[in-house]
């Protein structure tokens, strides 16, 4: 620490901003909790092929010698009716859990939350209305059902399921800044660089949009759990990904068939499922107070 | 008259936060006698407000902490209290009114149901219905709000400022509490408007013959409304006089730092103020917390802490230009 | 004598809401000289803020004019010329929320440096310390953002934000009524330094008279949207002429015996100010005015000038046939 400091006052103080960071974010154990669950699951989604105990399970592969083991030492999940091993395919599925979430919310994070500052500053306008009438256009239309009627006229794929999924979720962003930012327009700060002449793109990205960053990502940590269980739902009727990809809302749909008997290979990957989505939502709250502003 | 009401005896209070821990209040003593009208002066950041929470025990405890003292309300230590019995305290004991009075009512209950609701459950005996609107009635009209069936109706949106905080003094007072807390009850009222409301609470706390503890950083105010002044800084009493004696031969030299800060009515400029700032709570100044910034300050004054020296029955003074004890 | 620096010619701005319409600066005129500091003084509904926002621009007027150096500047921020920008600044009453909690002092201290290109981007660094210099905070407050910093140091870093462009016209907001009497005196201090050292004109708005008493060159009330009175200040508080100056000045605590011995004589207000969507008729002081006349409620009074740069808007005040324009004599 010492030596950051003499090395550099900008990176002593990026440390100290770090650190106090994770003080804010720790005061709450079950923030942590969340956080070791969604590390856990990232390493183990990126490191998939080197950590899982049968990578092979993953692709196309069968042994039916070794088909419908209950859960044990060999394989610790079991194994399903192909003779894949459950464990190590839970860990790619992971990365189409994951891959769900991080491709959905970046799709549709930037331009949702773009045209919500651009309707909430411009509020009481034209440009006001007709963004947010589209956005209630698409607000109105039942995200499951969109997302199963695309991917019926599309040919299912993960692709599809996450495209899908997109083109119903960025409006929730739209609404979110919508009413964040047209009740910070009016903060004197805002008036403040009015005023000095700042150009509309300053006042809109580095006034308003920074009081808005706290609730977006709060957002977005929980959309993660969301995005996962719609996309988990899609594969688990036939929308999403197809056999054999190793995604977790397939795998229950395939294992459902055989509960209860063979119930680790539908118990497993729901679990992990919520593993994900839990530590996601246990972010969430953990961000809420990461960016709270301390009281002096 | 003369038995004391509340004790506040040697209060220490700490904060804990990211840096450290915040020692803001530093052995608060302050007694108030039943239907005395108390003034508690002092700046932004003084402690007057952590004060008077702990008074009512609604200061968050994590993370702040009492460490020592006593705070003794008829007679019983309010901080040993349990949570019904404190519960009684609050409400028919010490009822208090806040600084903004939009935020201390809630938006979407009209005004009658909120004042029924503390009438209710603050009321010591079992009321009817048809009992407690008449109640609310009648302190909505004591508190002279013209047209009381109608603002009993109203949402607070629909009031102005002022009347939003007559009905806080009306909730405030509906439960005949012994003793009422007022924290800056007028700061954000308008001038005219302020005077009408402080005239207001002077009545009504002779009528009532309830004790006020009138918090505030306006040395005017205190002038037209208190009995008795405690004047703090940094977390500890430093001077307290009656009225009179305090604005007649103020002692401490923050007091006089005070009185010279404030621009006059009748011209002379703006004054230079008092130098320096409020001291750091992480790591306060050791003695007494005021040296740092005193014109007057001798070598003893950074080694320990002076008590409160009396200089006769109606003043009384923190500093060691009055005497020589050490506090603890 | 010179142009002054800014003039209001009446100025009229009105809101058009559900209840009606609200007369929120009803015909206001007058002059701010360069170099001077006109107090405008008023409570709840009075216009005060208003008049302060039409001028910088976070209004438009509904009509009348606002001149700046002569000019008609009477247009939103949005349709002002940039160089405006830079001579007309503004200080905010809540240091709270005037400054962005998000963003560094360094960031919020450059903004006006960067938006008015003034230095190059290494050159503004030491602008900024040099600005926190002149308000007397450490340099590595740059670092800091605003909500770790006292509400009296906040305003400092706002006051040093309004005169980093060097401007012509400041309007002060209530710039010290959040904020405790002994850091009063040194951001008032402060005010005073910098307003001689760059020639500012300053239009001081604040409640607080006795503040306003020892730095304002002239004092101007409003009560619903309308003027009051102007007067010099001395003037103002030893002969206040206006039956609401009179109750204002009475109403206010003071200290010591002196301050008591020079406020009127008790003028005690009963009920609440109207609210500027119903505007009483006439005089819309008369619902109040323990001096009010039949003829209050059916006409609104004029402004007369009874004394030099002295203007009173009061039937009482009838003295000069012809009324004139407040300010300083055009």
């Amino acid at each position: 620490m010492r030596m950051a400091s003499v090395a550099s006052p900008v990176l002593a103080r990026r440390w100290e901003g770090f650190k106090k960071a994770w003080y804010k974010f720790s005061r709450n154990p079950v923030s942590v909790v969340g956080l070791v669950f969604v590390l856990g699951v990232s390493f183990l989604a990126v490191f998939a092929p080197q950590v899982s105990p049968y990578p092979s399970s993953a692709g196309k592969y069968v042994n039916f010698s070794e088909a419908s083991q209950p859960p044990s030492l060999k394989h610790l999940f079991g194994t399903d009716v192909f003779g894949r091993d459950v464990l190590s395919r839970i860990f790619f599925g992971f990365r189409y859990s994951l891959m769900m979430g991080v491709v959905v919310l970046s799709l549709v994070v930037v331009p949702g939350v773009v045209l919500g500052l651009v309707a909430g500053y411009y509020r009481g306008t034209w440009i006001d209305t007709v963004i947010m009438r589209v956005t209630d256009i698409f607000l109105a239309v039942p995200p499951l059902i969109l997302a199963l009627a695309i991917c019926a006229v599309l040919t299912p794929s993960v692709f599809n399921a996450m495209m899908a999924v997109s083109l119903m979720w960025w409006p929730w962003y739209t609404r979110l800044v919508y009413g964040l930012a047209s009740s910070l327009r009016n903060e004197y700060f805002v008036q403040a660089a009015e005023v000095t002449g700042a150009s509309r793109g300053h006042i809109l990205f580095r006034e308003i949009l920074p009081n808005c960053v706290s609730s977006i990502f709060t957002k977005m940590s929980l959309d993660m759990g969301w995005v996962i269980l719609i996309g988990s739902a899609l594969s688990f009727v036939g929308l999403g990904a197809q056999p054999p990809i190793p995604d977790l809302g397939t795998m229950v749909a395939d294992g459902a068939k055989y509960l209860p008997d063979q119930w680790w290979i539908a118990i497993f990957p729901a679990l992990a499922i919520m593993v994900t989505v839990l530590g996601f939502n246990l972010i969430g709250d953990g961000f809420r107070d990461l960016f709270a502003l301390e009281e002096v | 008259m003369a038995e004391t009401l509340l004790g506040i005896d040697g209060l220490h209070v700490q904060f804990k936060v990211y840096e450290g821990r915040l020692r803001v209040l530093n052995g608060v003593r302050m007694t108030v006698q039943g239907g005395q009208r108390v003034g508690l002066v002092g700046e932004a950041g003084c402690g007057k407000t952590t004060t008077m929470r702990c008074v009512l025990r609604i200061l968050p405890i994590p993370p702040g902490k009492i460490t020592k003292g006593r705070i003794l309300f008829q007679g019983r230590d309010v901080l040993k209290l349990g949570g019904q019995a404190m519960q009684r305290v609050r409400g028919h004991g010490i009822s208090m009114i806040f600084q903004d009075p939009t935020a201390a009512l809630n938006p979407v209950f009209t005004v009658g149901d909120q004042l029924m609701s503390v009438i209710r459950y603050g009321s010591r005996q079992d009321l009817s219905r048809k009992e407690i609107r008449e109640r609310a009635l009648g302190v909505l009209r004591e508190v002279k709000l013209p047209d009381a069936e109608r603002i009993f109706t109203n949402y607070p949106v629909q009031l102005s400022g002022g009347m939003r905080q007559r009905v806080c003094i009306a909730m405030a007072l509906s439960t005949e509490p012994e003793l009422l807390i007022a924290d800056e009850p007028t700061t954000s009222l308008d001038v005219t408007i302020q005077d009408q409301v402080l005239r207001l609470l002077n009545e009504l706390v002779d009528r009532h013959g309830t004790a006020v503890i009138f918090i505030t950083h306006s040395l005017g105010v205190v002038r037209e409304l208190a009995d008795w002044v405690y004047v703090m800084y940094a977390g500890g009493i430093v001077e307290d006089a009656r009225k009179q004696d305090l604005f007649d031969r103020p002692l401490h030299p923050y007091t006089l730092g005070l009185m010279d800060a404030l621009p006059k009515l009748t011209g002379g400029g703006i004054p230079e103020g008092i130098s320096g700032r409020i001291p750091d709570y992480l790591d306060p100044p050791t003695g007494c917390r005021f040296h740092p910034r005193c014109p007057q300050a001798m070598a003893v004054c950074s080694a320990s802490r002076p008590a409160r020296m009396g200089q006769g029955d109606n003043h009384g003074v923190a500093c060691f230009l009055f005497g020589g004890e050490t506090d603890d | 004598m010179t142009e002054p620096i800014l003039r209001l010619e009446e100025l009229r701005k009105f809101f058009v809401t559900s209840r009606g319409t609200v007369r929120a600066v009803d015909e206001v005129s007058f002059a701010v000289g360069e170099g001077e500091t006109l107090g405008l003084v008023g409570e709840s509904g009075s216009g005060k803020s208003t008049v302060a926002y039409t001028v910088v621009g976070l209004q438009a007027p509904t009509s009348g004019a606002i001149r700046f150096r002569g000019q008609d500047i009477s247009r939103p921020v949005s349709k002002r010329p940039k160089r405006l920008k830079r001579s007309i600044q503004i200080v905010f009453q809540d240091p709270g929320t005037s400054l962005n909690s998000r963003r560094t002092i360094q960031q919020i201290l450059e903004l006006p440096l960067r938006v008015h290109h003034l230095g190059s981007r290494r050159e503004r660094k030491t602008q900024v310390a040099d600005l926190l210099a002149r308000v007397e905070l450490p340099t590595d407050y740059m670092y800091k953002s605003p909500h770790m910093l006292g509400g009296g140091e906040r305003q400092m870093v706002a006051i040093a934000r309004a005169v980093a462009t060097n401007p012509d016209l400041v309007i002060l907001d209530e710039p010290t009524s959040a904020l405790d009497v002994s850091i009063q005196a040194k951001i008032i201090n402060m005010l005073i330094a910098f307003q001689k050292e760059m020639n500012l004109s300053y239009l001081f708005i604040t409640h607080d008279l006795s503040l306003m008493r020892n730095v304002a060159s002239r004092v101007a009330i409003m009560y619903l949207g309308k003027l009051c009175e102007v007067a010099p200040t001395e003037e103002f508080f030893l002969r206040p002429l206006h039956p609401y100056t009179k109750m204002l000045l009475s109403s206010i605590p003071v200290v010591l015996p002196e301050e008591e011995a020079l406020k009127p004589k008790k003028i005690t207000s009963e009920g609440e100010i109207p609210s500027p969507v119903n505007v009483p008729p006439g005089c819309g002081f008369h619902t109040r005015c323990l001096e009010a006349k039949g003829g209050c409620s059916q006409a609104i009074p004029g402004m007369v000038e009874v004394g030099p740069n002295h203007l009173v808007r009061c039937h009482q005040f009838r003295s000069e046939p012809q009324t004139v324009q407040g300010g300083i004599s055009a």
